[in-house]
C-alpha cells in the first residue's frame, strides 16, 4: 500500500434547510473551495471520484452520486456511491483512501452530502429509523432517539454516567462551535439549561441530540508525490480502521471486552461487553486503527479528536470505545475535562481541561449532521486543525490548538452498526 | 404533519413554544413574477413546491413469519441454534455465531427490564402514539434481548432496570411485533 496524504477540503454552510440550492451546487461550493486552497491542481490531475449519501428517501433522487459528479465536471472517470447510514461519510473518506492506496488513483476526490430539509422533521425520523430492522425495531420503536436514549439508561444503570455529565458534552459542543462558521447552532449554554430543554427520549432533552441539515463536504486524496506537488502541508492518512455490528442492538452479545492496546483482563472482571451500553463497532475500528498508525496510549499520542457526538450520550461512550479512558470512566473524562479546549470558558469548573480536545468544532450536536457529508466535514475540520490553517478557514483562532500534529476521525452509524476510525498526521 | 407538543408546563428555553403551528398546505399558484432582466435571476428567490410521495410495499416477513404466526396466537417465538445451542430472544433463523441453522422454540412470557426509555417524540408514524415506552427484556435461559412496548406506566420514573414484567398479547393480531407488549408483572 502507498502512502495516501489529504490535500485539501472545503465545507459548505450547514443549515436547517438550503431551498436556494439542489444537491449538485452544495456539493460544489465544497468542490470550489477545496481546489481554491491549492490552485496547483488541475482537473486533469483528478484521477475519479467517491460520492456519499445516506438516504435515497431524502434526496428523492436515486444515482443522486453522478449528478453530483457530472455537476463537478469529474465525467468520465470512475465514481461511485458510498453508503452506511451515519457513518456513510467516514466510509466515503476511508474508500477514496483506498483508491490512492492501491494505486488505481493519484488523486481522488471524496464528496459527501445530505439534503434532509426536504421533509418535515418527523417524516425525516421516520425515514433514518428505517435503518433499523424493518421487521422487529421499526414498528416497535421507530425512532433513533429513543434506541440511543435505552443504550445510555443502560450505561448509567452499568456505570454511573449521570445526566449531568452528558449534559456537559452539550455544553462544550455547542460552545466550541461559537468560534466555527460553519456550525449550525452556536450557543452558550449552562447544564441546567440542556436538562430543562424538552425530554424528547426519557433521559435524553432537545440539547442532547444533533439536528438534521443540509449540507456538503469535500476532501481531496492524493499520493505522495501528488500531495508535495500541491500543497507544502499535506496530512498524512496513517491508520484506518472500521468495525461492524449487528443491527439489532437486542442481538449483541454480552461477553469479553475487546482490549485495548493500553488495557489488560483484569480491568473489567465485571464488564458484560458489548451488550447495548458500548459500541463494539468503535472499539474495533479504533484498535485497527490504532495498529495501523503505531499508536500504543491513544490518550497521550493523539492530539485531537473529531467524534461522532449525535447524542451526548453516544460521545461519552466513544471516549471509552476508542480507550481515552476505561469503560465505566467516560462520564468522569468528561466531568474533570479532559476533552474540552484548554484555552476556551465554558463556565465550567473543570479540574484537568484541555488533556485532549473532542470536537473542537462543535461537532454534530452544533455543526448539525448532515449525514453524507457529516465524516468528511470532520476530516476538514482536522486537516485544518493539523494544517494550522483554522484561523484563516473560520475567520478566528480560537479553536486552533497549539499542538494538533496527530488527529483522530470517527464515523458511526445506526445504534453503533458501522464505525471508522481514521488517523491524520502532520504530513510535512 | 403539525409538529408534535409534548404537554409540559415547565418554561422552556428560545421562546420554542410561542410560534405559530407550521403547516405544508402550500398554495396554488398561478402565476409567479418574472423581471425583464435576465441578469438579475441569479437574486431570484427558490421555488419550492409540494411532491406528495405515496407507495404501499407488499412486505414479506420471510422465515421471520412463524414469530408473527406464534403472536398471533398468544405464543412467544425465539430461536435456537441446533449446534452452539445459542439461543435468540429476537429470533433469526441461522446462528450469526456459528452459522447453523436455528429451531423455533417457546420463550417465557416472564422477563425483566434490562434498559428502558419514554418517547416523547418519535417518527411521523408513530407521533400519535407518544408519550410510548421502550424496553428491551432479558429472559432467563436466552441469551439475546427483545424489543417491545411497555404499558401500564405513566412514565419513566415508573420502569426500573430489572423489573419483572409479563407479555401480554392482543386479541385482533395487527401482524405487527407490537400484537405483543409487556405490561409490570
Amino acid at each position: 500500500m502507498r502512502p495516501v496524504y489529504m490535500v485539501s477540503g472545503g465545507v459548505s454552510k450547514f443549515a436547517k434547510a438550503r431551498p436556494d440550492a439542489t444537491f449538485q451546487k452544495m456539493v460544489k461550493e465544497a468542490f470550489d473551495y477545496a481546489l481554491g486552497d491549492i490552485p496547483r491542481l488541475k482537473p486533469d490531475m483528478i484521477d475519479g471520484s467517491v460520492g456519499s449519501y445516506f438516504s435515497d428517501h431524502f434526496t428523492r433522487q436515486l444515482m443522486a452520486g453522478i449528478m453530483a459528479t457530472d455537476y463537478l465536471g469529474l465525467c468520465p472517470k470512475p465514481n461511485k456511491r458510498i453508503e452506511g447510514g451515519g457513518a456513510t461519510g467516514g466510509l466515503c473518506f476511508q474508500s477514496a483512501w483506498e483508491s490512492v492506496a492501491s494505486g488505481r488513483m493519484n488523486c481522488c476526490v471524496a464528496f459527501g452530502f445530505e439534503t434532509m430539509s426536504r421533509v418535515q422533521t418527523w417524516k425525516g425520523n421516520e425515514f433514518i429509523a428505517h435503518a433499523s430492522d424493518t421487521n422487529f425495531d421499526y414498528p416497535v420503536g421507530g425512532f433513533y432517539s429513543g434506541y440511543y436514549a435505552m443504550m445510555v439508561n443502560r450505561h448509567i444503570h452499568e456505570f454511573g454516567t449521570t445526566v449531568e455529565q452528558m449534559a456537559m458534552v452539550s455544553v462544550k459542543n455547542h460552545r466550541n462551535a461559537c468560534y466555527n462558521p460553519y456550525a449550525q447552532k452556536q450557543k452558550q449554554l449552562t447544564v441546567r439549561e440542556v436538562r430543562d430543554s424538552e425530554m424528547v427520549a426519557y433521559p435524553l432533552t432537545l440539547l442532547d441530540i444533533c439536528v438534521m441539515s443540509d449540507g456538503a463536504a469535500v476532501c481531496i486524496l492524493a499520493d505522495e508525490e501528488t500531495a508535495f506537488r500541491l500543497t507544502d502541508k499535506p496530512v498524512r492518512i496513517t491508520g484506518v480502521g472500521t468495525g461492524t455490528d449487528m443491527m439489532r442492538m437486542a442481538d449483541r452479545p454480552h461477553g469479553k471486552v475487546i482490549l485495548a492496546p493500553n488495557e489488560k483482563e483484569s480491568d473489567y472482571r465485571n464488564v458484560k461487553y458489548p451488550g447495548v451500553h458500548s459500541f463494539r463497532a468503535g472499539r474495533s475500528a479504533g484498535i485497527q486503527a490504532y495498529r495501523m498508525a503505531g499508536i500504543k496510549d491513544p490518550l497521550r499520542e493523539i492530539d485531537f479528536i473529531e467524534l461522532h457526538d449525535a447524542y451526548t450520550s453516544s460521545e461519552i461512550q466513544t471516549y471509552e470505545d476508542l480507550a481515552l479512558c476505561r469503560y465505566g470512566e467516560g462520564g468522569t473524562f468528561v466531568e474533570q475535562g479532559h476533552p474540552f479546549l484548554p484555552r476556551i470558558d465554558y463556565g465550567l469548573n473543570l479540574k484537568k481541561k484541555g488533556t485532549i480536545p473532542v470536537n473542537p468544532s462543535g461537532g454534530l450536536i452544533a455543526c448539525g449532521h448532515p449525514v453524507g457529508a457529516t465524516g468528511l466535514m470532520q476530516a476538514v475540520f482536522a486537516f485544518w486543525q493539523i494544517q494550522g490553517s483554522i484561523r484563516k478557514h473560520f475567520g478566528s483562532g480560537e479553536l486552533q490548538l497549539k499542538k494538533a500534529n496527530r488527529g483522530l476521525i470517527h464515523s458511526h452509524a445506526g445504534t453503533g452498526t458501522y464505525v471508522t476510525v481514521s488517523i491524520l498526521e502532520k504530513g510535512w | 404533519m403539525a409538529k408534535k407538543r409534548i404537554g409540559s408546563t415547565k418554561p422552556t428555553l428560545h421562546g420554542r413554544k410561542t410560534k405559530i403551528e407550521e403547516v405544508t398546505t402550500g398554495a396554488t399558484v398561478y402565476n409567479v413574477p418574472f423581471p425583464k432582466d435576465l441578469s438579475t435571476l441569479k437574486g431570484m428567490s427558490p421555488i419550492v413546491i409540494r411532491h406528495p410521495y405515496s407507495v404501499e410495499y407488499i412486505h414479506s416477513y420471510g422465515q421471520d413469519s412463524p414469530f408473527f404466526a406464534g403472536i398471533a396466537n398468544g405464543k412467544l417465538l425465539g430461536t435456537r441454534c441446533g449446534p452452539c445451542r445459542y439461543t435468540y430472544a429476537t429470533p433469526r433463523l441461522h446462528c450469526a455465531n456459528c452459522g447453523g441453522e436455528t429451531d423455533w422454540t417457546e420463550l417465557p412470557l416472564a422477563g425483566r427490564v434490562h434498559t428502558f426509555t419514554t418517547c416523547y417524540y418519535g417518527s411521523e408514524e408513530f407521533l400519535k402514539e407518544t408519550p410510548f415506552h421502550l424496553i428491551l427484556v432479558e429472559f432467563d435461559g436466552v441469551d439475546t434481548l427483545l424489543l417491545a412496548r411497555l404499558i401500564g406506566v405513566e412514565g419513566p420514573e415508573e420502569i426500573r432496570i430489572g423489573m419483572k414484567v409479563k407479555a401480554k398479547f392482543r386479541r385482533n393480531s395487527q401482524l405487527k411485533p407490537t400484537d405483543m407488549y409487556f405490561v409490570p408483572a
